[in-house]
């Protein structure tokens, strides 16, 4: 051979020109392709980003961004092209081995129906002699998850789940049926589809964005706003960014560059993270404060601002800023105390004898006063004139009654008439402990002086403070009162200077002082142009709140909140519906019932999945050392919830021990309208919360739709909790119940000795992969994936809306959700016929926030239930509202828009307006229902087009003649002229094959506090500063101060320090478990995965490879060498709450102490065998639990209402201990032949 | 002299994301077949750390590159005579565990009608001999964000000779990322070492191909490339390489690891060098002069006797009108901020990194000084230098301070508002080049980014008509079979 080389005239070549090139077209043909199709993933990681897909001879090959958006003002880099690795390889999905290609059925289900179909041959009546043997129940739950599958055709599928429903509905009400779907704006019809459906025969909807910890609870108390924040490519009009507890490369991927970019306009960029991240690289400094002690940082930065730019000197622009758009002049009355005062309820028009004229709901007009004259002002744009609608709802500094026009007192200190010593709850010390935390030398009760005045109210002379002279004091600001607990220097050790913040966090004074003072300075400079952006690092602790406070109180001081390049931006799960109000008619079926029914997720499972069983902590561990703990102690995290549900702040799902059919059935019986029945009943103690017993089998969700979600093996917080309680599947929950531990059983909770297993009788996932959820489920449907089907998607990181547009038909034989859920819509109408008519149903609403309900509770806290007051819905309980189901027509229903659109139009936001003329429109752009029957000549909307088309049409955001009615209908409470709003919109009206050419920028719209125009890029709070539209907030302001009763008994009436939550899930589990292996107790850290998002990804093989192949955790260099862990090694890790088994890489960004699992790793791949189990080994969330918190229960009063994600318990995940060890053995279970048992490497 | 035109690349680690969608994107339309599982046109290392293959940059080991022996440049891995002589057992070349064993995993256990005693997961196998993997023991990106110990990490040869004291120390990390594609050298050593003469470089372009019809599989370019960005299709019994995808380029579109680039790191141009003189400046004895060498090699399109020399030697109006408006030549020659990789290996690579900022090192406090200096950034100089200038500090130092200047420059204008700011002359920039810096790294809009000429439209004889008429049209028999476009036959 080398002969024949060498007979070649020449072999070793030279750079050459003169080259036979023919061959060229080898890779010229893989790249020509048929087709490329504008679509998008649906996800949820707030990307929204706009992908070529590429088809070869009907095949999808591969897919690269598209770089055709709108282009950005000169100046601003465009945005092009948003993407990331895990939609780069996306298209794998489509014909991978693991994918779902047929309707499936757990084996002994199946078995079970279909002999009892051939016996009784009604669906229903077969479902219902299944439901009636436990043996045959016991026999297909117990093997949820272990394999077994059968293959089933479409129109069985349809006809299992329809049974399911039906007899539910007809034996325990429908509010017994469940869906779980997150995230609306990453694919909005898809959402849509099974959301209407529930909603149209009353199933319950569960929030998301609560549970997964990604709501930060201080946005709604601050602002009254669940989450809105600035488009991504504000952060370049920033100059100066803190990046806080976010890691921005890796969860905002597409975004980073308006990150990396600006810094080349001179920005700097401090980041604020444990670990050395990847956006740690792009910082000129990084600072790492022990995990979870976050506010402290903040606190001490508070401080340093305080002191230099407000008590040294004034600084100009923040001064006239707090004074116009924060709650800081408004009076507070002091309470005495033990030791003096303590901070009581603002000052309110309700508190003087002739509440100063105000007639109605004078309770919710706060005061303040007027620094020209001292006297007393009650001003515009509180929530009182919200609901008043007198038109003075808005922001100009002028007195309600009189227009006269006032500057605000900031500080009494001129005026004062006295000096109170006050005093503040401290949690960083002894009492508060953390044993994993550093503690301080300070009492839990800290006294400080604060300048008064005295007003004469009905009670008689009252001490008064502004929250600003509060504020001042709590920070420990020395100013001239000769206080000796407030700081002379920075390097005071008192609470909560920089030399203070650094025991706890173990940053150094001098570099907190400096980035404060920067930060502010930049601020002064740029009339606000200061931004941090914050994430999950610091939101997913039990105390985000403390942290989320102690940054935004940096921002409202340096008058950033609504400028654009300044402000707060939260990026964690937030996406944006941008359409939102057109959407929530079609998703929740508002056009057919209202209202639907909703459920905060968090309460919902740990109350089904039986989590208060093994609470730990207690109530009175968090109660602030000012309020008398005995009140508190008796009861538990849950009894705070099912009080909460009484009085209609959260809602309650199901929501009594009765059917609600058979409620209104019992109510006509005794010729009573249903809420005095109901309401009677309940005053007698006959009738219940189904909250108040819970293993009653009858009071459990019965019926659970996932899609577009993996519920059990991602979202699942407690996972093993949900394995045991709500599916009856293989679990490892290794903690005790409270009766084995002797600790007091819940006040308000039946107690069974014997918690309800498989509560769930069945389970329906609707996915194209094999998720945990899919493997547990009892029915799966094949979904079309992202490349298959028509949608929309929209995100906060961007103003365009986004189109999904079929590159390829669904595969095998896989459908799309609305396909799928239109199905099971004609199918459950079908198969109701003599189960089910026109039937009454009976939802109780909790008190909405944005409706009058939000200004129902009264100033105190009436529980009815324990003061004997009456219970009076709409008042100290939820309303309770009437409506009618007709079931037989539910399918019809389902694929037309109903009349109620035109009779009651749209409300979003608290703002109505009518919509005939879009009902009108629709039907000209979609048709008109052709069949005889009840929805004859309606609006067609059974296509997945149709949907699309009837969101975008009914949207503010995406017509231009709804935009403008929505502007007008907030004119009349805001007496304000916002028709220069609707200019640039004009008569835009965005369609779905507008999106398909090309992305489209939204219009602007009073759903969002941001607008969108060729001088200001979206940012939130931009109309309440420059428009002068109110925050939705007691003051309408920004709250600093948090009046309410339970916000001051757990010590957050002002953001303070709390460190992370002593959760004792490690005490004693070895022990218990008779482990002996070389331990180590780490804190347990789950931020989002580079190579997933979520779960989705965690199984595609281009991701697996550039991981390393499967589920890992990352450990510090010194701790792994504590117990000889190699990078590699497999280990497990557990607690309390379950194990968790996957490989080890050790490095040396990772602070020593705690652990990083990226989330969410699943365990469907390369996942062995507990060596405490002999199970498979469990995931991240197996090792975690949830924990409520009674501030989040909080409702019917302003800012702290409930709405669906709005605000509500929230999933928290971050103050997790666990025990980590290297694996004896390495076994991999029954499954594989090959199996072999080998000793750790 | 004789001008050629080289379409090349520049990449920003400063705005480099790490987040590997250059790479998959690549992948998925080059590399994802059989034969190729184990390959990355592109990849993305974290540093430091040994990359991929392992240790790549460790000639001692692989014998990649030229070297000077007796005052001549040679393969370092040895003359042609000795190549052939061991071509059947080529002691320098990678094996499979030095990249990593592709795998995939037994989904379909999860979807099947088998019943189980636990919770099934899928397990690996491996994509070459499809049996069981155990556990996964390697990957393209095992190091990624630093993963594995210092002392593992430390075999990346660019620490050699450093003093790595401390370097393991938790408050000390430094990190950023390298995505790696071919660097289509004027001197590849691939080409050079091909005993089938299969590789060569286009004239137009300069994109270095391997021809597969010619390609043996003799792998000495897999061995011959000190970058080991040449590898083997075991399913073809070729090698095949990054091909910078011409069939984009050639229609004056950015490659696909461009396009995607979700960093917007990368910039693509055409530099104009002197083919004549690429052997002589590649045997420059001392290896820091390389650097210097290598941008001497490159000319300046907007030189009146370039531009007339140019024409002369038939490059077109439009491909010279690029030249002068390329990316690239700007950073890498007028401004200097970026840098061939191992100039050392006398490659004469075309792909260009502008080196990145790193957060300031702070023992104990944050100083006013906001941006802190080159010497107080965590990633040391050294390092950079080891990678990109031979060794030389200086050129890095003065490229990071450049950075650092227009950032300056910038917030005199965005935060104090002042229109005139002040310019340090010992930089050699003036205004106009903060304000281009600027405009091409911070707004770093497409059509700037990207100047790719379409592929050469005055080639005299071309039968455009025809071509128009019959592309696409293959068959045996075809009277313009082996002709296209480019030039060549």
């Amino acid at each position: 051979m080398i002969k024949s080389l060498l007979q070649k005239k020449k072999f070793f070549s030279e750079v050459t020109a003169s080259e036979k090139r023919a061959w060229e077209s080898f890779y010229r043909n893989r790249w020509q392709h048929d087709k490329e199709v504008r679509s998008t993933h649906g996800v949820n990681c707030t990307g929204s980003c706009s992908w070529k897909i590429f088809v070869k001879k009907g095949i999808v090959t591969w897919e690269i961004q598209q770089t055709d958006y709108p282009q950005n003002r000169p100046g601003l880099p465009n945005h092009e092209p948003r993407g990331c690795p895990r939609g780069a390889s996306y298209s794998w999905y489509l014909y991978n081995s693991g994918r779902v290609k047929h309707p499936m059925i757990r084996h002994e289900l199946l078995e079970a129906y279909q002999q009892q179909k051939t016996l009784l041959h009604d669906p229903v009546l077969a479902w219902e002699a299944v439901m009636n043997d436990p043996a045959a129940s016991l026999r297909y739950k117990e093997r949820r998850g272990l394999g077994g599958f059968l293959r089933l055709d479409w129109d069985l599928a349809q006809e299992i789940i329809s049974a399911a429903n039906i007899y539910t509905i007809k034996k325990f009400g429908p509010d017994r049926l469940v869906g779980f779907t997150p995230i609306p704006a990453f694919s909005m019809v898809s959402y849509a589809s099974g959301t209407r459906y529930l909603s149209l025969i009353g199933g319950t909807v569960l929030s998301f964005y609560d549970f997964y910890c990604d709501l930060p609870p201080a946005s709604p108390q601050t602002w009254g706003e669940q989450t809105d924040v600035p488009e991504s490519a504000d952060w370049y009009n920033s100059s100066f960014i803190m990046l806080w507890g976010s890691n921005v490369p890796v969860t905002r991927t597409p975004d980073s560059p308006f990150l990396t970019q600006v810094r080349y306009k001179g920005t700097k960029v401090v980041t604020i993270s444990s670990d050395y991240s990847d956006a740690s690289k792009f910082a000129d400094i990084w600072l790492n404060p022990k995990q979870g002690t976050d506010s402290a940082l903040g606190m001490a930065m508070g401080h340093v601002i305080l002191k230099e730019f407000f008590v040294d000197k004034t600084t100009p622009y923040f001064d006239s800023y707090v004074k116009k758009y924060s709650d800081l002049p408004f009076l507070v009355k002091l309470e005495p105390c033990e030791n003096g005062y303590r901070t009581g309820m603002m000052l309110r028009a309700s508190d003087f004898p002739d509440h100063l004229g105000i007639t109605q709901n004078a309770e919710w007009y706060p005061v303040l006063l007027d620094e020209a004259d001292g006297g007393m002002v009650i001003p515009n744009g509180c929530i009182g004139s919200r609901w008043n609608n007198e038109g003075k709802w808005n922001l100009r500094n002028e007195d309600l009654r009189t227009g006269k026009a006032y500057t605000p007192l900031l500080s009494v200190m001129d005026r004062k008439s006295d000096v109170a010593a006050v005093s503040f709850p401290y949690f960083g010390g002894e009492e508060y402990k953390n044993p994993h935390f550093n503690t301080s030398d300070h009492t839990e009760v800290q006294v400080r002086n604060v300048p008064v005045i005295k007003c004469r109210t009905e009670e008689g002379e009252v001490l008064c403070a502004t929250v600003y002279d509060i504020m001042l004091a709590h920070y420990g600001v020395e100013r001239g009162l000769d206080d000796p607990q407030t700081a002379r220097s920075y390097n005071d050790n008192i609470p909560y200077t920089p030399k203070w913040q650094e025991q706890i966090t173990g940053v150094a004074a001098e570099s907190v002082i400096t980035i404060a003072r920067q930060f502010a300075e930049t601020a002064a400079k740029t009339e606000g142009k200061s931004m941090i952006i914050i994430g999950a690092g610091v939101n997913q602790w039990y105390n985000t709140d403390m942290t989320y406070r102690a940054a935004m109180n940096l921002l409202i001081l340096c008058g950033t909140i609504g400028q654009s390049g300044g402000g707060w931006a939260h990026y964690v799960g937030q996406e944006k519906v941008r359409p939102q109000s057109g959407w929530a008619t079609l998703a929740f079926a508002s056009d057919w019932v209202r209202p639907p029914r909703h459920m905060n997720t968090t309460s919902y499972f740990y109350m089904h999945s039986d989590q208060w069983r093994y609470e730990k902590v207690k109530v009175d561990s968090l109660v602030s050392p000012l309020y008398k703990k005995d009140e508190w102690s008796k009861l538990t995290l849950l009894d705070c919830n099912i009080k909460s549900q009484r009085m209609g702040w959260l809602p309650a799902s199901p929501e009594f021990d009765r059917n609600p059919l058979q409620l209104c059935k019992e109510a006509a019986a005794n010729q009573m309208d249903v809420p005095s029945y109901v309401t009677s009943k309940l005053h007698s103690g006959e009738l219940n919360l189904a909250s108040e017993d819970l293993d009653d089998t009858k009071n459990c969700p019965k019926n659970l739709f996932i899609w577009r979600a993996n519920l059990i093996g991602s979202s699942a917080k407690g996972v093993e909790y949900f394995m045991k309680h709500l599916l009856g599947a293989q679990n490892s929950v290794f903690g005790k119940e409270l009766k084995e531990m002797d600790e007091p059983l819940p006040l308000y909770q039946k107690w069974h000795d014997e918690g309800a297993k498989g509560k769930l009788d069945l389970v329906v996932t609707i996915d194209y992969r094999m998720t945990t959820s899919s493997l547990h489920s009892d029915i799966v449907l094949p979904a079309a994936t992202w490349y298959e089907k028509n949608d929309i998607s929209s995100t906060d990181m961007h103003p365009f809306l986004h189109p999904f547009s079929k590159a390829v038909d669904p595969v095998w034989e896989s459908r799309t959700d609305w396909e799928i859920f239109k199905g099971i819509s004609a199918k459950f109408s079908e198969l109701c016929k003599g189960h089910l008519g026109v039937e009454k149903d009976v939802i109780m609403q909790p008190l909405m926030h944005d409706s009058p309900g939000e200004i129902s509770e009264p100033l105190f806290v009436d529980d009815w239930k324990e003061s004997g007051n009456r219970p009076e819905p709409g008042r100290n309980m939820g309303k309770l509202i009437v409506v009618e189901r007709d079931y037989p027509n539910t399918y019809k229903r389902f694929t037309s828009l109903g009349p109620l659109l035109k009779q009651a139009g749209i409300t979003g936001k608290g703002i109505t307006w009518r919509s005939d003329e879009e009902y009108e429109f629709l039907k000209h752009l979609n048709g008109t229902i052709q069949s005889e029957g009840s929805t004859h000549g309606m609006p067609a909307m059974e296509s997945d087009l149709q949907a699309i088309e009837t969101i975008l049409t009914l949207a503010p955001e995406s017509n231009g003649v709804t935009s403008r009615k929505a502007w007008k209908a907030l004119e009349k409470p805001t007496g304000l002229d916002l028709k220069h709003l609707t200019e640039e919109g004009g008569d835009t009206q965005i369609r779905y094959d507008d999106l398909v050419q090309q992305p489209r920028r939204v219009l602007n719209s009073p759903i969002w506090s941001g607008i969108e125009s060729h001088e200001v890029n979206y940012t939130s709070n931009y109309t309440n500063v420059h428009e002068l539209i109110p925050w939705r907030t007691v003051t309408g302001r920004q709250s600093i101060y948090q009046d309410h009763p339970w916000m001051r008994a757990f010590g957050e009436g002002l953001v303070c320090y709390k460190p992370p939550l002593s959760k004792q899930e490690i005490n004693n589990v070895k022990e218990r478990l008779h482990i002996t292996d070389n331990t180590l107790t780490l804190n347990l850290i789950t931020p989002h995965n580079k190579w997933t998002i979520h779960s989705s990804w965690s199984d595609n093989l281009l991701m697996l490879t550039l991981g390393r192949g499967g589920p890992v955790i990352w450990i510090s260099e010194a701790d792994a060498a504590k117990i000889d862990i190699q990078d590699n090694d497999w280990v497990e890790v557990f607690n309390d709450n379950g194990t968790a088994s996957c490989r080890a890489i050790v490095s040396q960004r990772i602070p020593e102490g705690a652990l990083i699992m990226y989330h969410n790793q699943e365990r469907t791949v390369n996942v062995p065998l507990s060596n405490i189990t002999g199970n498979r080994g469990g995931i991240h969330n197996s090792i975690s639990r949830l924990c409520l918190k009674p501030t989040h229960m909080i409702g019917g009063y302003a800012q702290l209402s409930y709405g669906l994600n709005y605000y509500g318990t929230i999933g928290a995940n971050r103050d997790e201990f666990v025990i980590i060890r290297k694996c004896a053995s390495v076994l991999w279970g029954d499954e594989d032949s090959n199996d072999r048992k080998e000793s750790a490497k | 002299m004789k001008i050629q035109a080289q379409i090349a690349m520049v990449l920003s680690l400063d705005k480099c994301i790490g987040c590997h969608t250059c790479s998959v994107t690549c992948k998925n339309v080059w590399t994802s077949r059989k034969g190729m599982e184990y390959v990355w046109f592109n990849n993305v290392e974290t540093k430091p750390g040994p990359g991929y293959p392992v240790e790549w940059e460790n000639q001692e080991r692989y014998k990649g590159g030229w070297t000077m022996r007796k005052k001549r440049l040679e393969l370092l891995q040895g003359s042609n005579m000795s190549i052939l002589s061991s071509i059947f057992a080529n002691p320098h070349m990678p094996e499979i565990k030095d990249y990593y064993e592709p795998y995939t995993f037994d989904f379909s256990k999860l979807t099947g009608t088998k019943r189980f005693r636990t919770a099934p997961s899928a397990r690996p196998y491996s994509l070459i001999t499809g049996k069981r993997m155990e556990k996964i023991e390697y990957g393209p990106n095992w190091e990624d964000n630093l993963g594995g110990k210092f002392e593992e990490r430390k075999k990346d040869p660019n620490l050699k000779e450093l003093d790595t004291k401390g370097y393991e120390e938790f408050e000390k990390s430094f990190m950023f990322y390298v995505p790696r594609l071919c660097e289509h050298c004027l001197n590849p050593a691939c080409a050079a070492s091909c005993p089938s003469g299969a590789i060569y470089k286009r004239e137009e372009d300069g994109i270095v191909l391997i021809n597969q019809d010619k390609c043996r599989g003799w792998r000495e370019c897999v061995s011959a490339c000190p970058y080991k960005k040449v590898y083997f299709n075991w399913e073809r019994k070729k090698s095949e390489k990054c091909t910078f995808c011409y069939p984009l380029i050639e229609n004056g579109k950015p490659t696909v690891c461009s396009e995607s680039c979700v960093g917007r790191i990368r910039y693509i141009g055409v530099l104009f060098y002197d083919a004549d003189s690429i052997k002589e400046y590649a045997a420059t004895e001392n290896d820091r002069q390389l650097y210097e060498k290598q941008l001497e090699l490159i000319l300046d399109p907007n030189d009146p006797a370039v531009v007339k020399l140019a024409g002369e030697q038939g490059i077109s109006y439009q491909v010279i009108k690029a030249a002068q408006d390329s990316p690239v030549y700007k950073m890498m020659k007028r401004w200097k901020v970026a840098f061939p990789l191992h100039p050392e290996y006398r490659t004469m690579p075309m792909v260009w990194y502008i080196p990145p900022m790193s957060p300031v090192l702070q023992q104990k406090e944050v100083t006013e000084d906001f941006f802190g200096a080159v010497n107080d950034m965590r990633i040391p100089v050294d390092y950079l230098a080891k990678m990109m200038t031979a060794g030389d500090e200086e050129p890095i130092r003065k490229a990071l301070a450049k950075l650092l200047a227009m950032r300056q420059y910038m917030r005199e204008v965005t935060v104090e508002k002042n229109e005139n700011p002040s310019i340090e002359a010992a930089l050699g920039l003036d205004r106009s080049d903060y304000e281009a810096m600027y405009r091409y790294l911070a707004i770093a809009n497409y059509k700037d980014r990207f100047v790719i000429p379409t592929a050469p439209t005055h080639s005299e004889d071309a039968d455009f008509a025809n071509l128009r008429a019959g592309l696409g049209y293959d068959y045996p028999g075809k009277t313009d079979e082996g002709r296209n476009l480019f030039g060549g036959r």
